[in-house]
């Protein structure tokens, strides 16, 4: 571990062998404006707005991507600097739709504090801003040509981390553009909806399919009972936008503000993840002892469900049969709840507040109508819901806690881990551990499985069997796994694959930026949730036993078959 | 054609037994059988040869670093993807002598303890990758390539690929992502190829010129070879000459010649009855220089001391009849549609300067336009990503400054050269 | 669509089914297609062979000047409108071959005979103006020479369609 001594306007610095000369300015607090830099992401080096002047260098170097040397002496702040950094910014904005005031990053985008930290009061150059048409051919994601800065992070996202390569960079000089083959609409390629794009993106090229207004219409119809569920990770990170820490739980304020917004009903997704654990852990043991196909796979996210369809349909009898949360929830919610509360369910709408772009596709699809109607109606992201807040003028910082609506709302420690990585398998084998044995779990923090690592593996001693399982969170991680299953290499029982980095706190939907140090204090405030919980067992869980006992009958049931249980079908990836 | 060329055009390209007889595969012998490794690299250092492709780096020093690695692997490229305009000297010597640069292919992988190669020839020469393919397989089959080389531990196999129209390709990041089955769009540096180059492994990136000059600086020995051209520039220079002179054509000459000797001695001076105007040197991303400095030598001391390139050794002469602006115009469009696209000021740069230089050559321009064609290409030339967006500017600027006065006439609406749709004649100043 | 599939994966087997090969299986792919360019169909089946996604199976050919994904004519002109070419009446080049075929750089002829379209340096400056049609380069190049090329290229597919 050597060290470097440098220069940095006048200032002697000591940093580490290998670091750059933009993570020797932060060190001592020294801002580079950057636009193709991401802390999670591979350096690029090709907007290059970080660059500085380094003695005895002809040309101005990249400091994202140029490591200190001995003696190294950098001026990050000199005319030549400043002037080539607002000129590159000019020659980005000439190029770019800036209808800011209309833009969905307005106020949280970063071209938009370089140009004002730069100083740029006027563009020299012509405008040769592009009008591509929207493509909104995805149900979840859309994408906006003439914002995209060609910055490279989603084609890296989507190739590198997903291991999906649905967007490319097509064409060359001014001409090229970050698109899908043949430039057509993304549903024209096999994108996953997982919406990683979205949440690197600098700018406003990619968001969200907005359903903000269909949500207004139906709270606005007074024919319609509109209930809501919040998905776990959602309550950890909402706040971020609000001005909270990363991490910090607002679940009573989410349910008050849900509640003024004008949801007739305020539930808990945790409920159904809850049930997940009943249906699932029940499946894995059915597949054990009945000699099913194994390993198991998890199957709570759409995106990893997309994913498999279309690359590695060979196992998709691996994968359980478990319907995510979400569409337990909205089966649930037009058929028990319905029936319980003699509404028509007809007129029963079900609204998410996911922290997942995913899911706007999933409850569209064609068997998720096994209540005998759509199941889930709306998907709203979390930051969907963040803009009906500011449009609703609540001020949630003052807003009172409220808890969630029975019947969907008492839930454990078990359901809210759901949000992070690992926390399915840990929460599962809470379960299995004690359906097995019939032994009390005594430690339940299966700390193996957490953390913001790709893959994680476990062995848990269960009775006679040692039950071998592993998580993989992001899709390329996932691909790993799923070669040692093709290849005969993985004996595992059961593995937690969650198609985002990070798991669903990391989800496509979630509050922008979400990098790894925000993903590890959401996760910290997930496993808050859990350690505050007094139960943290799904099976302990007094509403799931009531559920069983008034409706479903017995796990992997015959309702639970028709309402909590689905199938997945092979997907090519390109019709020849 | 003195040195390396001079089998080229006397010899069948693919007659092993021609090239033999004419000393071939001698310098290979000699490398194996009496010299170690670190004499080679020696022996190429005190040669001074510079890397013939553009950027004139020494090429002993460049074998050091990929020697100096320590890797499983280790990878040499020929880069013959000959993309600067003007440029068709490499394809002489493909064509030519391809033995020869394999040959100093082998050496070099000798040398650095690379055990596979990859000549990357631009996809224009299809007939040339062709014959590189006959020739590598001639080899294999003779035992010059692949295991066991003339019976020693040498072992070096050679892969032929092209590239499919891409003047970026040239730099040797892009033509690395290239063969790597990629769009070639340039990696930023460091970590230098040496280190981390083909695959993530160290790699020697040579132009086909400057790996023809190996064998010889074996045979010959350094101090032989020195003997040619001047003292900050050994060796030969192959020049490829295009324009308005009576003979074009490819020569090799020796460092020193000043560019008038060259266009006159060499070339039969200018074909028309017309004055020459200007020389680029380097090809389209080199400098144009008024006809006052065509005094300047043929030498990288010399040149860099006025801050000009040598390039790929491309000269394109042209008389009064041409447009300043119309030349650059043209220059200029060529570098938009090459430029990868990959970094901020090369990809949007580009295309800023071919709507002002339009604009002037409509006779609309304006004095602040001169202005922002200033800012933009020391903006290109000050934070591009690579050598293609560094350079574009070139012409542009030079012309800028030494034919300022048309550039003038034409925002004042005359094109001395009566070639822009102005009127035609010069605004008489002062 | 069978029989493409055969082709193509008889050019894979060539060349090799690794994804550094793409590049070389583009344009094999392209010069065995009669109208000089590589279909969509195609580009899925390779990029299916090559376990690399369409989208940057695309970008590269689309990132590459000498790959087409659109139609072109079984001819494809190529005129070089590098600096050398330039100085030599490159432009009137153009013109003649332009006023001849009756379309412009980057059209075909309604017959599909004849594609126009601009290219990088063909290393043929000694020889400029110079074009390159299909694999082929031919220089100093004036307006007798560019009818008579055109004439002995179209006099040639006569006399091969007479022959079916």
């Amino acid at each position: 571990m050597d060290n470097v001594n440098i220069t940095i306007n006048g200032v002697a610095v000591s940093v580490k062998k290998g670091t750059t000369i933009l993570e020797a300015c932060k060190k001592i607090n020294i801002n580079i404006p950057t636009l193709c830099y991401h802390p999670d992401q591979e350096l690029k080096g090709n907007c290059r707005v970080c660059v500085v002047e380094v003695e005895g260098q002809p040309r101005l170097q990249p400091s994202c991507c140029t490591p200190v040397t001995q003696g190294m002496v950098i001026k990050t702040n000199s005319k030549r600097v400043r002037e080539a950094r607002k000129a590159i910014v000019e020659l980005i904005l000439a190029a770019h739709n800036c209808n800011c005031l209309t833009c969905i990053r307005n106020n949280n985008c970063e071209l938009q504090n370089i140009s004002r930290e730069l100083g740029i009061d006027s563009v020299r150059f012509d405008n040769v801003e592009e009008i591509l048409p929207l493509d909104n051919s995805n149900p979840s994601i859309v994408r906006d040509g003439s914002k995209c800065i060609k910055c490279g992070r989603c084609v890296e996202v989507c190739s590198k981390v997903q291991g999906v390569g649905a967007i490319y960079n097509i064409n060359r000089s001014h001409d090229m553009r970050i698109a899908p083959a043949y430039e057509e609409g993304l549903n024209n390629v096999p994108c996953v909806y997982c919406g990683q794009c979205i949440n690197v993106c600098p700018v406003g090229a990619i968001y969200e399919k907005n359903d903000i207004n269909n949500v207004w219409k139906v709270l606005d119809d007074k024919s319609k009972h509109v209930v809501v569920q919040v998905a776990p990770a959602v309550r950890v990170s909402i706040g971020e936008e609000f001005g909270f820490d990363a991490g910090s739980i607002v679940t009573g304020k989410i349910v008050s503000l849900l509640k003024r917004i004008g949801f007739d009903r305020v539930f808990d997704t945790n409920f159904t993840a809850d049930l997940t654990i009943i249906e699932e852990g029940n499946e894995l043991l059915h597949r054990i002892k009945n000699g099913g196909k194994l390993p198991m796979m998890t199957s709570c996210s759409p995106g990893w469900i997309r994913y498999v369809e279309y690359f590695y349909p060979e196992l998709l009898e691996n994968v359980s049969t478990c319907k995510s949360p979400q569409q337990m929830f909205g089966a649930l919610a037009k058929s028990y709840y319905a029936e319980k509360y003699k509404i028509n369910p007809e007129n029963i709408v079900v609204v998410s507040i996911m922290p997942c772009t995913a899911k706007k596709a999933e409850c569209i699809r064609d068997e998720m109508n096994d209540s005998g109607y759509q199941d889930v109606d709306f998907v709203l992201t979390t930051r969907e819901l963040v803009r009906m807040v500011h449009q609703s003028g609540i001020n949630i910082n003052k807003i009172e806690e409220k808890d969630f609506d029975d019947p969907f709302g008492i839930t454990t420690g078990a359901a809210a881990i759901f949000g992070a990585t690992g926390g399915v398998m840990e929460a599962a084998l809470r379960t299995v551990y004690e359906i097995v044995t019939g032994n009390e779990l005594k430690n339940i923090n299966l700390t193996t499985v957490r953390g913001i690592d790709g893959i994680k593996e476990a062995e848990i001693p269960v009775g006679d069997l040692n039950v071998k399982v592993a998580v993989a969170n992001g899709l390329n991680n996932a691909k790993i796994i799923l070669d040692m299953i093709n290849e005969g290499k993985a004996d595992y029982h059961f593995i937690e694959i969650m198609a985002c980095p990070g798991g669903c706190i990391g989800g496509g939907g979630q509050p922008i930026p979400g990098n790894i140090e925000v993903k590890k204090q959401r996760m910290d405030g997930i496993y808050n949730v859990d350690k505050s919980k007094l139960i943290r067992k799904s099976h302990k869980n007094p509403a799931i036993i009531k559920l069983y006992e008034e409706y479903l009958g017995e796990p992997l049931g015959h309702k639970s078959h028709k309402l909590l249980h689905t199938h997945y079908a092979k997907r090519e990836l390109y019709e020849v | 054609m003195i040195l390396v060329s001079k089998l080229c055009g006397k010899i069948s390209p693919l007659s092993l037994k021609d090239y033999k007889e004419n000393g071939g595969f001698e310098a290979l012998e000699k490398a194996l059988f009496k010299m170690k490794t670190e004499q080679i690299i020696d022996e190429v250092r005190a040669s001074n040869l510079k890397g013939r492709g553009g950027a004139a780096f020494p090429t002993g020093l460049k074998l050091q670093f990929v020697a100096s690695e320590k890797s499983d692997i280790k990878y040499i490229i020929c880069n013959a993807d000959e993309g600067e305009p003007g440029t068709f000297k490499d394809k002489i010597l493909l064509d030519g002598c391809p033995f020869q640069i394999i040959e100093g292919m082998i050496i070099s992988a000798l040398a650095v303890g690379a055990s596979y190669g990859y000549i990357y020839i631009r996809g224009e020469y299809p007939q040339t990758k062709d014959l590189l393919k006959k020739a590598v397989n001639i080899l294999k089959e003779e035992g010059f390539l692949g295991k066991n080389i003339l019976g020693t531990d040498l072992c070096f196999d050679i892969e032929v690929r092209t590239g499919a129209g891409a003047y970026v390709c040239g730099e040797e990041t892009a033509l690395i992502e290239s063969i790597e089955g990629n769009d070639g769009r340039s990696r930023f540096k460091p970590p230098y190829t040496a280190n981390k180059g083909l695959w993530g492994k160290p790699t020697l990136v040579n132009n086909v010129e400057t790996l023809i000059n190996i064998p010889y600086i074996i045979s010959l020995g350094s101090e032989e070879y020195k003997k040619f051209g001047t003292k900050s520039s050994s060796g030969t220079k192959l020049l490829s000459i295009s324009g308005c002179v009576a003979n074009k054509g490819v020569y090799e000459i020796e460092f020193g010649m000043t560019i008038r000797e060259i266009i006159n001695e060499i070339c039969g001076g200018v074909e028309t009855d017309k004055e020459i105007k200007f020389v680029q040197l380097g090809g389209s991303s080199g400098a144009v220089l008024p006809a006052e400095m065509l005094d300047i030598k043929i030498d990288f001391d010399e040149l860099n001391k006025l801050g000009i390139g040598l390039g790929s050794g491309a000269m394109f002469v042209g008389d009064e009849s041409i447009c300043i602006l119309d030349f650059v115009k043209t220059t200029m469009e060529f570098f938009k549609h090459e430029s990868c696209g990959k970094c901020t000021p090369c990809r949007e740069g580009n295309r800023h300067i071919n709507k002002i230089l339009n604009r002037i050559i409509e006779g609309k321009g304006s004095n602040r336009d001169l202005e922002l064609l200033v800012d933009i290409c020391e903006l290109m030339k000050d934070t591009s990503l690579c050598g293609l967006g560094q350079s574009a500017p070139t012409a542009l600027l030079t012309t800028m400054k030494y034919f300022e006065e048309e550039y003038k006439e034409h925002i004042e609406g005359f094109c001395r050269a009566g070639i822009c749709n102005l009127k035609k004649g010069a605004v008489v100043y002062g | 669509m069978n029989c493409l599939k055969n082709d193509i994966e008889s050019i894979i087997e060539k060349i090799g089914n690794t994804p550094d090969k793409l590049i070389e299986i583009l344009i094999e792919v392209q010069r065995q297609s009669e109208e000089n360019y590589i279909s969509k169909d195609a580009l899925k089946i390779i990029s299916k062979e090559l376990k690399i996604s369409l989208s940057k199976a695309y970008g590269v050919a689309s990132f590459y000047s000498m790959l087409s994904t659109k139609k072109r004519g079984r001819y494809v002109i190529q005129i070089c409108n590098s600096a050398p070419c330039y100085m030599n009446g490159g432009k009137q080049v153009k013109k003649y071959f332009e006023d001849i075929l009756g379309i412009t750089v980057g059209e075909m002829t309604d017959d599909g005979l004849f594609s126009l379209e601009f290219t990088g340096c063909i290393g043929t400056c000694d020889k400029a103006p110079a074009v390159k049609i299909n694999d082929k380069v031919y220089g100093n190049l004036n307006k007798e020479k560019v009818e008579a090329l055109v004439d002995s290229i179209r006099k040639e597919e006569e006399v091969c369609d007479f022959s079916f």
